[in-house]
């Protein structure tokens, strides 16, 4: 029986339109972006390409793209140049409990080093409450940062209207956006979000590449020194063929995005009817009507999740709990607690996560072998 | 008959070839490597390229899994071991006793917990790198065993197990000698086939009880108190009785010496010490004994007393009061409160059960 893979928002496989613009960049541009010469313009007409493909995907101008090793690196870059040019504790931040740790460690990091940091609690939808979001912010807010969808739950926030309230305020705002390219439609240049941040890898392009949006006119100190590339605000040789993979991978999403949000609301619902018929006493976490299509995030009351991933591995699934410690052992989820799940719930959840590889009979073939699985899963655990 | 089975992977050595043997035997391996949380410090080092995350063990098992071509886990049992091993480890040494904390590891962790979790996996049972066999009992069900190597033999930590578990453990290294296990893991290319032995209590990789205790249980810090001979003659006094052991005789900073610890009392803070002929004892008491068989042996039987103790031959009585008594032949030198009675037949191969040492007479 085929494997299942239902993890894309931890990585999705290589779009093949990626795989053969790495390859054309490995094989065709092979220069340094930064050199005169032919071989040199070669790689900087990939880069521009690139640069163009992802743009179009962020609904920005070329200019307002930043390429970084990911996510992790643009989450950083931009909460820590908060503290550039102020005394530490006249810095304030604002972010929410049910970030990703490459922004809630950062802004733990900088309130151990003096900084004020508010993190918002969120409502158990896993929304902010926006009149909540508006009264935390102070004079003193030099940053606010929110993600656009949340990465365990698949929980949208409403974006537009906490950027329009920072920007009321006069306080920058930033989006750590990973989740929500190719799977929402972005217009950022329609948006008052000063930075965003993106990965390849979620949406069909290689790891180890990301980029930044910087909306044109913000400020941005770069987190590395040594070379004035990407106009200086990150230093370093360009990863070109991961670029041009991102920028392939960005087009076809792109491409695909209204057909594949509606594909994957259905399967999403063929889904959710199968392991509600089979085990009703599964509880769905997060708000149905502000979820990402693809993700699904259910409590399992009784069955331990990291048991429930390890016995559906064994059976060709791959599914998630929220979060793994780079060691694999399952860390209670800080997204779920957040939202008030009481930790015996928090505990048995698992996260569905769809992509262009899931078909009906894919879904079929989990919810076959699901409640299976949980009750074997529940009386190991009751014995 | 190919079946599915979880092997508990530590990261060393043995439990690496236990691994390795069920699979060359043509089974489905599922390797789990349990997070104990400060239980998994022992080989803690900073941070570097290859040991990336605080578990490096743990990352010797993936490379094992890998080498081996098994599927591996990590899972989470940080709360449990600390509430099963930590914490009543913490609190015997608080009671003056002097606990043994690898026997609950074993009964609740291994054998209940995995055994758990092995069922969730649809597997058969649970293997590990223990050196224990198991084999059939003279009343036809199974029984433990010695293992082939006496040097390495793990069944004193192993006695309270109950007799159902063992239909659904294994212990493939039991009629192996050490260095077979490691001639063994240099040939399958395991990188853990040089890894040193694991040495004394995995949550305190210094070996410093004394200071694991204090961190342990900060509301208890040591305070001075009277080191007494039998006599009530006071000879000297000490930083915290906690944390001592009978039998001890480093650390009393006594003149006119040697003295040994005969008895703890932690709720007068005070050492009793004695001359080490006084340290003798004809027969030990025991609570919450269990029993293979179900019942306590009648005749002759060998007990061991602390692990790696050369059994002696004794006999168990039951006791008016419900208690067990072990009574030797010969004399056994400072048994100590918190520790194991683990109990073998006559020819002392086979573990028929044993109990937990509540004081000793002379």
């Amino acid at each position: 029986m085929a494997d299942v893979y239902l993890d894309y928002n931890a990585s999705a496989p290589v779009r093949p339109e990626a795989q053969r613009a790495i390859a054309e960049a490995l094989l065709h541009a092979h220069g340094n972006p930064s050199s005169t010469h032919a071989f040199g313009a070669a790689a900087r007409a990939a880069l521009a390409r690139a640069r163009k493909q992802v743009a179009d995907g962020l609904g920005a101008a070329p200019d307002c793209v930043v390429f970084t090793s990911g996510a992790t690196e643009a989450n950083n870059t931009v909460l820590r140049q908060v503290t550039r040019g102020a005394p530490l504790p006249d810095v304030h931040l604002v972010t929410c409990a049910t970030e990703h740790p490459a922004v809630l460690e950062e802004a733990r990091a900088l309130a151990s080093e003096g900084c004020q940091v508010t993190i918002l609690p969120v409502e158990r939808d896993g929304r902010l409450d926006l009149e909540r979001f508006a009264a935390a912010l102070t004079p003193r807010t030099r940053l606010a940062s929110v993600m656009w969808a949340n990465n365990e739950t698949g929980v949208i926030q409403p974006i537009a209207e906490l950027a329009r309230r920072a920007a009321a305020q006069g306080v920058p705002f930033h989006t750590d956006a990973v989740q929500a390219l190719g799977k929402l439609p972005l217009a950022l240049a329609t948006l008052p979000v000063d930075y965003a941040s993106f990965s390849a890898h979620k949406l069909g392009g290689p790891k180890g590449v990301g980029a930044l949006y910087v909306r044109a006119g913000a400020e941005l100190a770069p987190l590395l020194r040594g070379g004035s590339q990407e106009r200086g605000r990150r230093p370093g040789t360009e990863n070109v063929p991961g670029i041009a993979g991102f920028g392939a991978a960005c087009a076809v999403a792109r491409a695909e995005l209204e057909e594949s949000q509606s594909r994957h609301a259905g399967l999403r619902a063929q889904l959710w009817a199968g392991i509600h018929n089979a085990l009703p006493d599964a509880v769905r976490n997060g708000a149905p009507e502000h979820t990402l299509a693809h993700t699904l995030n259910v409590s399992f009351p009784g069955a331990s999740g990291e048991a429930l991933v390890e016995a559906l591995d064994l059976e060709g699934i791959a599914v998630a709990t929220g979060a793994a410690c780079h060691a694999g052992s399952t860390e209670p989820s800080h997204v779920l607690s957040a939202m008030g799940l009481p930790a015996a719930l928090g505990s048995c959840a698992i996260r569905f996560s769809l992509g262009p590889g899931i078909d009906a009979a894919a879904i079929a073939r989990v919810v076959g072998v699901l409640p299976g699985v949980v009750a074997r899963v529940r009386q190991a655990r009751a014995a | 008959m190919s079946e599915r089975w979880l092997v508990a992977m530590s990261g060393g050595v043995d439990s690496s070839v236990a691994a390795a043997l069920l699979a060359r035997a043509g089974h489905e391996i599922v390797g789990v490597t349990m997070d104990l949380g400060e239980g998994s410090a022992r080989d803690f080092v900073p941070r570097s390229a290859k040991k990336c995350c605080g578990l490096p063990d743990a990352e010797d098992a993936r490379d094992v899994a890998r080498t081996l071509g098994i599927r591996h886990y990590t899972a989470n049992y940080r709360d449990e071991f600390r509430a099963a091993v930590i914490e009543p480890f913490a609190a015997e040494y608080a009671a003056g006793r002097t606990p043994i904390p690898c026997i609950a590891c074993n009964r609740v962790l291994k054998f209940d917990l995995l055994l758990r979790r092995a069922e969730a996996l649809g597997a058969r049972g649970v293997a590990t790198g223990h050196y224990a066999r198991i084999a059939p009992a003279p009343d036809g069900g199974l029984g433990l065993f010695r293992p082939r190597d006496r040097e390495k033999d793990q069944t004193y930590f192993l006695f309270d197990l109950p007799r159902a578990t063992l239909e659904r453990v294994a212990f493939p290294l039991g009629d192996l000698e050490k260095r077979e296990v490691r001639a063994l893991a240099r040939e399958l290319g395991l990188v853990t086939a040089e890894k040193p032995e694991s040495q004394g209590i995995c949550f305190i990789p210094d070996g410093d009880v004394r200071a694991a205790l204090a961190r342990l249980r900060p509301d208890s810090s040591p305070a001075p108190g009277p080191i007494t001979a039998a006599d009530g003659s006071e000879l000297g006094t000490h930083a915290g009785a906690v944390g001592y052991t009978p039998g001890q005789r480093r650390g009393l900073g006594l003149s006119g010496g040697p003295w040994y610890v005969r008895e703890v009392r932690p709720d007068e803070n005070r050492l009793i010490v004695a001359r080490a002929d006084a340290l003798a004892a004809r027969s030990v008491l025991l609570r919450d004994a269990s029993w293979l068989d179900g019942a306590p042996p009648t005749g002759p039987v060998r007990v061991a007393v602390r692990h790696r103790h050369k059994s002696v031959l004794a006999e168990v009585r039951a006791e008016p009061a419900c208690a067990l008594e072990i009574c030797f032949a010969t004399p056994v030198w400072a048994p100590a409160p918190g520790q194991a009675a683990v109990v073998y037949d006559e020819a002392d191969d086979r573990l028929l059960g044993g109990g937990w040492i509540t004081g000793a007479r002379a």
